[in-house]
């Protein structure tokens, strides 16, 4: 693997004890690199994009439409995407509408736990500018100031159809090698981290949650 | 804890010693927020012994939007797009309460076509509510056939929504003065073909889940509710109908058309997870029931909304009300301040799952088995959006 | 029944503005001293065993928050809303978390949304719905939440927020340029 500035130096992890430091990894993350032969890396893309494992964690008011998505009507199993309990085991995040600041700690924390590669789709207008609680004292507004979006979805709230056709989406562009917002997140590793930091006041978890 | 029976005498509500952690004889765990088994985005952080819970905390704001702060920045008729989002998975309660605390305050009369109709949106979404409960409850316990049956049922549900309100989920539906719109045309065929399904349905879902050992075995004894721990405990709804107690807002302080309405308020007694899921069950039938009612008692014309005033300058007059109402798990109450002006002044939504989910989930999970935990809090029906607003 | 019972409340606890309120609420008003020993009279000696909800209301003009206690009584019926002016600049109440299982939460969320303290009631300065907040308690009415928000959270640009109002003039009256009159 080609080493990368970053790579060199380790991770503050200025919010935690003493204690804590000892335990919990300061290594930094390194972006994802493509195998060096298209052919394989293109096969490799069919396989992701054909098994969309989704991590349930129903963020806000959207993920209520991911219940019917995931069952007998509108069956998203048909095109490979299942909910996973844990973070380790899926491949996509779905932001299920407005994030509070409380959940936007937690979900930094299951992103970075989440395996590479990773994708994140946001639904609705909360996480693009704040939709109807852009004045509201808790939810943040931008949400890719944060994490980095692969795909929007519009609507309050999107139609599981809506939602089929982002999955539907979200397929073609991996295939074709576009979704990069894992890489993104790491190649911007610091200044996606002071955002955090300037909205999470009592950050007290790792700076990257291995 | 002990419980202490009588109206006066108190239960223990002191809090438990904190357990000391650092003997290794407990273990602590924390369900939620990020986690299938429960019930929307909230967490328990539970202290064990072995496998058996002896605390447990809830841990609320996941979801927080400061709707009430909110409410008071706009003006009457945009808040009215802002209510239905506090409790999602039924809107239509939260629309119909703030719609009556104006009307109560500001002297409004709904036109009687209105309150027919009102009350047919509050049944269907009592129905998909708790038809999406149902599957909640099934999946808690492992039986995701069941909810692959109710949720494509609520989704069918959701359909006539559209039909009736133009959407899915937030329908926006009840003004206050009225309601947005009539009927479709061949809407009634439509929904009475739906009601005879679903009760094809809810005989094959007792069939399967409520008469499984397996179920049964998990449910039966689990989270007991008993008739003294429901006024201390601020228990509503559902929850207190299963330990003994038959009140319903719908029978003792009728609103909108209940009155002219026949059913009966259904009770229990053993107050455990399985006599509040069988119930829930019955009130789903109940609720099938009095929508073919609705739609045959409902007026088929006149008006749908009184005559209001300039809504963009709509100033209603200084005041204060709380008004209520029976949703699926309870008393669901809005109480508004007004002073005259054209913002409202204060609005505190009353959610049922506030009680449930805090003061009476900590107590319930002491003693359970930690598999059972999901199944606790889904017997509960709590739902986050409106204990943090 | 019910008047007898506010008679003797003015007699016994020098209750006040006595009001019925649609569509079926009294509320009354009692001073913070004797606040919290009526409350527990309603409940073991009038029924009201059913607490709806405490809540309060800022009347930063006045210079007071106005707590309410909504109590039911299931047997006849009745709603009944106890007022309890505080001052804001000493914010403080007693606890009634020994009368309700479910009070101590309100308590926890009045101190956290309004900086109103509670003395004696369990995890009263636990968060409850925010985390690592340092401004104001947010439900003031002098809280400001849309400065805040777009002070911590900013706004994407190119993001446009329409007065409906102002919006609907030029709607209404495109050829008078937006003038209603």
């Amino acid at each position: 693997m080609k080493k990368t500035p970053s790579t060199l130096s380790t991770l503050e992890n200025a919010g935690l004890s003493a204690e804590d430091q000892l335990l919990f990894s300061n290594a930094r993350p390194r972006p994802y690199e493509p195998y060096p032969i298209k052919a394989i890396e293109d096969f490799a893309n069919w396989a992701r994009a054909n098994s969309l494992w989704i991590l349930a964690f129903g963020t806000g008011c959207c993920s209520i439409e991911l219940r019917p998505l995931m069952t007998a009507r509108f069956d998203a199993s048909r095109f490979g995407v299942a909910g996973r309990p844990t973070p380790r085991q899926s491949s996509v995040f779905i932001i299920g509408g407005y994030v509070s600041v409380k959940t936007l700690k937690r979900i930094v924390r299951s992103y970075e736990q989440m395996q590479g590669p990773k994708f994140i789709i946001a639904l609705g207008s909360c996480p693009a500018n704040g939709g109807m609680y852009f004045d509201s004292y808790n939810t943040i507004n931008q949400f890719d100031l944060y994490l980095p979006v692969d795909l929007y979805v519009t609507g309050c709230m999107p139609r599981p159809e809506a939602l089929l056709g982002a999955i539907l989406e979200l397929q073609d562009d991996i295939k074709a090698g576009k979704c990069d917002g894992a890489n993104r997140y790491i190649e911007h590793f610091d200044e996606y981290k002071a955002n955090q930091k300037k909205v999470i006041k009592d950050w007290n978890m790792p700076d990257y949650n291995w | 804890m002990t419980l202490v029976t009588g109206h006066s005498a108190a239960l223990d509500f002191a809090q438990p010693d904190p357990v000391d952690l650092s003997s290794g004889k407990y273990v602590k765990l924390w369900q939620g927020p990020q986690h299938p088994g429960i019930t929307g985005n909230m967490s328990l952080e539970l202290v064990l012994d072995g496998d058996t819970i002896i605390e447990c905390k809830t841990h609320v704001g996941y979801l927080h939007r400061g709707f009430e702060k909110l409410m008071e920045q706009r003006t009457f008729i945009q808040n009215f797009t802002v209510v239905c989002r506090i409790a999602v998975p039924e809107p239509a309660f939260n629309e119909y309460l703030y719609a009556a605390a104006i009307e109560a305050i500001s002297g409004v009369q709904s036109p009687p076509r209105a309150q027919w109709l009102r009350t047919l949106n509050l049944e269907m979404m009592r129905l998909a509510s708790f038809l999406m409960w149902i599957g909640g409850q099934g999946g808690a316990f492992g039986q995701y056939t069941v909810a692959n049956w109710s949720l494509t049922y609520r989704d069918y549900v959701l359909d006539l929504f559209e039909e009736m309100t133009g959407a899915r989920i937030y329908h926006m539906y009840m003004v206050p003065g009225g309601v947005r719109a009539g009927l479709p045309a061949g809407f009634e065929k439509r929904i009475l073909k739906l009601m005879d399904d679903t009760d094809k349905l809810l005989d094959q879902i007792e069939r399967v889940m409520y008469n499984n050992v397996v179920f049964k075995a998990r449910a039966k004894g689990l989270g007991v509710i008993t008739r003294e721990m429901v006024d201390p405990y601020g228990v509503v709804g559902p929850n207190a109908r299963a330990s003994g107690f038959r009140r319903d807002l719908r029978k003792d302080e009728p609103y909108l058309v209940y009155d002219q309405l026949d059913f009966n308020v259904i009770s229990g007694s053993a107050g455990d997870a399985y006599e509040r899921a069988y119930l829930r069950l019955q009130e789903t039938r109940q609720s099938v029931n009095l929508i073919r009612q609705v739609i045959a008692g409902a007026p088929s014309d006149g008006p749908f909304q009184a005559d209001m005033p300039n809504l963009l300058h709509w100033k209603v007059p200084a005041g204060e009300t709380y008004v209520k109402a029976e949703c699926t798990r309870g008393e669901y109450g809005y109480y508004m301040v007004t002073d005259g002006t054209e913002i409202v002044r204060r609005v505190h939504v009353r959610g049922p799952s506030y009680t449930h989910a805090i003061a009476l989930m900590e107590r319930l999970a002491v003693g359970t088995n930690i598999a059972d935990i999901a199944g606790l809090m889904v017997s509960l029906h709590t739902y986050p959006p409106e204990i943090e607003r | 029944m019910m008047s007898e019972l506010l008679d003797r409340l003015v007699r016994d606890f020098g209750v006040t503005d006595i009001t019925e309120r649609p569509p079926a609420i009294t509320t009354l008003k009692v001073s913070k001293e004797n606040g919290e020993r009526l409350i527990r009279e309603l409940r073991d000696r009038e029924g009201f065993t059913h607490l709806n909800f405490i809540a309060c209301t800022d009347w930063i003009e006045d210079g007071i928050f106005r707590l309410i206690y909504m109590l039911h009584n299931y047997d006849s019926k009745q709603n009944l809303g106890v007022h309890i002016d505080i001052k804001r600049d000493h914010a403080e109440m007693t606890s009634i978390h020994t009368l309700w299982a479910q009070a101590w939460t309100y308590q926890r969320e009045l101190r956290e949304m309004y900086g109103i303290h509670f003395p004696g009631s369990p995890r009263l300065e636990e968060d409850f719905c925010l985390e690592g907040w340092d401004a104001m308690p947010p439900m003031r009415r002098d809280f400001d939440t849309a400065k805040y928000s777009a002070e911590r959270f900013g706004h994407r640009e190119g993001r446009v927020s329409l007065v409906p109002r102002d919006h609907m003039k030029v709607q209404l009256y495109p050829n008078r340029g937006g003038d209603e009159s």
